[in-house]
């Protein structure tokens, strides 16, 4: 099953596990430690971010270790750059509005 | 949080269905004022380009409405209107944003957002932040998921705290 990713990263815990993997990839337990959360509560949403795809397991000897999926994550990216163009492009413009007027205050 | 290039801050939540703009310009108070409140100094920067802004109706007061069309570079026209709540005269305004016909008629399909702006002195210029707030999560999805269909077309905007902590 391929759960919603905007589902998967509207939750605060599993947005800061996507910070941490991102840096480096992690076992459950070392992820566990940074959070005020039982190691259960956290591999929940390990697993929540797993079939979203947004992580992936690899294991590495006897421990498993979890790595970002940057294709999913770009995905995000791609989705939401319009609306940053959007907002850009107008800000811009108004640069120039507001430059043009305070040079007729001049 | 994700700072753009051009200063631009963008967070978004997408549980909450919120989204804040900040951004600082390099004008005085008075002036970013009157920048997004008078209709003919709004026409040149509202719409991204290609498109442009046409306003058929202002009337900047508590209870009043503005009323324009997005035209796009091939005669593409999407109405939308903004009905101003509260006004406090260069500190900030609320209202609400919607998707509407020409004549300023809400489009009830489409979500409708609640929007504030904040206007702040700071020493490089005026700190704007805007804040918008859809009435729940899905009705943000809906309007971001038409910005990727559409790419510019519509007049909702935003990015975000998520790519921003994997960044961070």
């Amino acid at each position: 099953m391929q759960r919603d990713v905007f589902q998967a990263i509207a939750d605060p815990t599993r947005r800061a596990i996507l910070g941490l993997v991102a840096c480096q990839a992690m076992t459950p337990n070392t992820l566990a430690t940074h959070f005020e959360m039982s190691r259960q509560a956290v591999s929940k949403h390990i697993h929540l971010l797993s079939e979203a795809e947004l992580v992936y397991a690899k294991p590495n000897g006897r421990e498993v270790y979890y790595h970002l999926n940057p294709i999913r994550m770009k995905e995000v990216a791609d989705w939401l750059a319009p609306f940053q163009q959007l907002w850009e492009s107008r800000f811009i413009q108004l640069d120039n509005v507001l430059q043009t007027l305070t040079e007729e205050k001049k | 949080m994700n700072q753009s290039a051009t200063g631009t801050l963008f967070m978004i939540d997408i549980q909450k269905g919120s989204l804040e703009i900040s951004r600082i310009f390099a004008a005085n108070r008075t002036l970013v004022w009157r920048a997004w409140t008078e209709a003919d100094l709004l026409d040149q920067w509202w719409a991204p380009k290609p498109w442009r802004c046409e306003t058929k109706h202002m009337d900047f007061r508590e209870g009043g409405r503005w009323i324009y069309a997005m035209v796009g570079p091939n005669g593409e026209r999407h109405g939308a209107v903004q009905r101003y709540s509260e006004i406090l005269k260069e500190v900030f305004f609320r209202g609400e944003d919607a998707f509407a016909d020409e004549e300023g008629n809400i489009n009830g399909l489409l979500p409708v957002a609640t929007w504030e702006n904040v206007f702040t002195d700071v020493v490089e210029g005026t700190l704007v932040k805007t804040f918008v707030q859809y009435p729940n999560p899905e009705a943000l999805q809906e309007v971001l998921n038409m910005g990727m269909e559409e790419g510019l077309k519509m007049a909702h905007g935003n990015l975000d705290e998520v790519l921003g902590d994997l960044v961070a």
